[in-house]
């Protein structure tokens, strides 16, 4: 099994991670070697290891014969609401599954460019990866810098030739913010374009649209615990502003349901349950957490006969009139911000265990994409509080907004009043 | 420059604007920084820097990004 870690998250952070995984073998695929810690010395550098490395191939066939499709093949870490991230491990058969189903509704060419956006931490380059693999095609890893750069980000794409992008929607709203394809003297040749991570605003939508009239638009769904996406809908006519872009349907050889809180199907249109996904593509669990996997991999409760397991996605959704599945909202206090799936807890345990605030708490404005903390210090401690952060959190966990109490209000049960704090932040920035 | 400087700092309280001049190159302001920071740029100064314009070398200091607005204003 391997597992991406990227090693510019601060120290703490990769330690916990560390400490959940027990690896094997640590490979650095850093190009300057950072100064040492307390791991260095069984760090692998990668540079070179296939040329160095003598192939043993009684070993290789040994581990070939005895391989078995349920076994591990990657683990992605994802933000955990108690502090500490959870793997969520995906096995061989899930993957295998995962490209026959984009091939069989998608069916890419051979020698198809995929532009990849996602860091390989992120599980969007899992369908880069081994869907270029699937199709012989080619997979072009763009700087990040580009994605600083409207203009730099449209030459990369002509330049390297990329016809399929499979992206967060927030870097496809780089592009159309800027309205980087109107001064652009020719146009990337896009084929394909499936987005995911968040709800892909109807503006942004239109505005590719307009630039792209024969582009394929998919829109994909789900949560990495199924790996990366159930459903998907393709874009093939004009929404209105006031209108949503549905998750659709699912792939094939997955099961959706939509399940109120009686644990009973929702079969009828518009009423809003809880997506839960059945079939091949469920993870096998959270790396060395039952608990937590206990929580989210469910038993299947329509079937009694015998074990059969769920994922609980904890997205709220329901069914539009042409039995699309439409995504609504979220059961918890999980966000996606600039597509990242945050766990306001996580973000809430960082804060917390400062000791120069009282105590915080996190909300996210969806409107305006921010997330606001409100703390209680008797003086203004932003910028001790960031610096303190960075080394706790990857960046996109920092709130973007800081607001400071005497106290904090409190709710009836004495718990602190979020849904007051939110009301009064939204009043005030509305 | 004390009003870029502060709008700058008002977004990431963790860098130090006024010594660092390898920003974008460097790493330390991504995508989102970028997006935010021409966004208040937008509220504070009043201008809309176009998207040639939104590129590594007008963002790698806050001495760049004060010509930047220099030019629109």
């Amino acid at each position: 099994m391997y597992v991406p870690i990227d090693a510019t998250m601060p120290e703490e952070r990769v330690q916990l991670i560390l400490k959940t995984l027990n690896p094997f073998a640590l490979l650095d695929a850093r190009n300057a070697k950072s100064e040492s810690s307390s791991e260095t010395d069984s760090l692998i550098p990668v540079d070179g290891i296939l040329d160095e490395t003598k192939v043993n191939q009684e070993l290789l066939d040994e581990v070939r014969a005895n391989h078995i499709d349920v076994d591990p093949l990657y683990s992605i870490f994802t933000s955990g609401s108690t502090g500490v991230p959870k793997g969520v491990c995906i096995c061989h058969r899930s993957v295998i599954d995962l490209v026959n189903s984009f091939e069989e509704a998608f069916a890419f060419e051979k020698g198809t460019v995929f532009g990849n956006q996602a860091p390989f931490d992120f599980d969007v380059s899992v369908k880069d990866i081994f869907n270029a693999l699937n199709c012989c095609g080619c997979v072009d890893v763009i700087p990040k810098k580009c994605f600083t750069s409207p203009a730099l980000l449209v030459k990369h794409l002509i330049y390297h030739k990329i016809d399929t992008i499979i992206w967060a929607v927030s870097a496809m709203r780089i592009l159309a913010d800027f309205d980087a394809f109107k001064s652009a003297e020719v146009l990337p040749r896009i084929k394909n374009a499936f987005f995911s991570g968040e709800v892909m605003p109807v503006k942004t939508m239109n505005y590719w649209r307009k630039y792209y009239p024969n582009t394929r638009f998919v829109n994909l769904y789900g949560p990495t615990e199924i790996t990366c996406n159930c459903s998907y809908y393709i874009v093939d006519k004009d929404f209105g502003l006031d209108e949503k872009i549905p998750a659709g349907k699912p792939f094939k050889n997955t099961r959706m349901y939509l399940i109120n809180d009686k644990n009973e199907f929702i079969t009828e249109p518009n009423v809003i349950g809880e997506i839960c996904v059945y079939g091949t593509s469920l993870a096998l669990g959270y790396w060395n957490n039952k608990e937590k996997t206990a929580e989210a991999f469910a038993s299947n409760p329509f079937i009694s006969q015998y074990p059969a397991t769920i994922y609980r996605t904890g997205d709220l959704g329901y069914y539009d009139a042409e039995g699309n599945f439409v995504y609504s909202s979220r059961k918890d206090f999980q966000i996606k911000h600039m597509g990242h799936r945050i766990e306001l807890g996580e973000i809430e345990n960082a804060l917390n265990s400062l000791d120069i605030i009282t105590i915080a708490v996190c909300i996210y404005d969806e409107d305006k994409e921010r997330i606001v903390c409100f703390y209680q210090a008797a003086e203004e401690r932003k910028k001790d509080i960031v610096m303190a952060l960075s080394k706790k959190l990857p960046k996109y966990m920092w709130p973007n907004v800081y607001c400071r109490y005497d106290e904090l209000p409190l709710n009836k049960n004495g718990k602190i009043d979020r849904t007051r704090l939110k009301k009064e932040w939204k009043k005030q920035n509305g | 420059m004390d009003e870029l400087i502060e709008l700058l700092e008002e977004i990431r309280p963790d860098v130090d604007f006024k010594a660092e001049e390898s920003l974008v190159d460097g790493g330390i302001l991504d995508s989102f920084d970028i997006i935010t920071i021409v966004g208040e740029m937008k509220d504070k100064f009043g201008i809309e820097p176009s998207v040639e314009d939104i590129v590594p070398e007008n963002f790698n200091s806050a001495k760049s990004m004060y010509e930047l607005v220099q030019k629109y204003m």
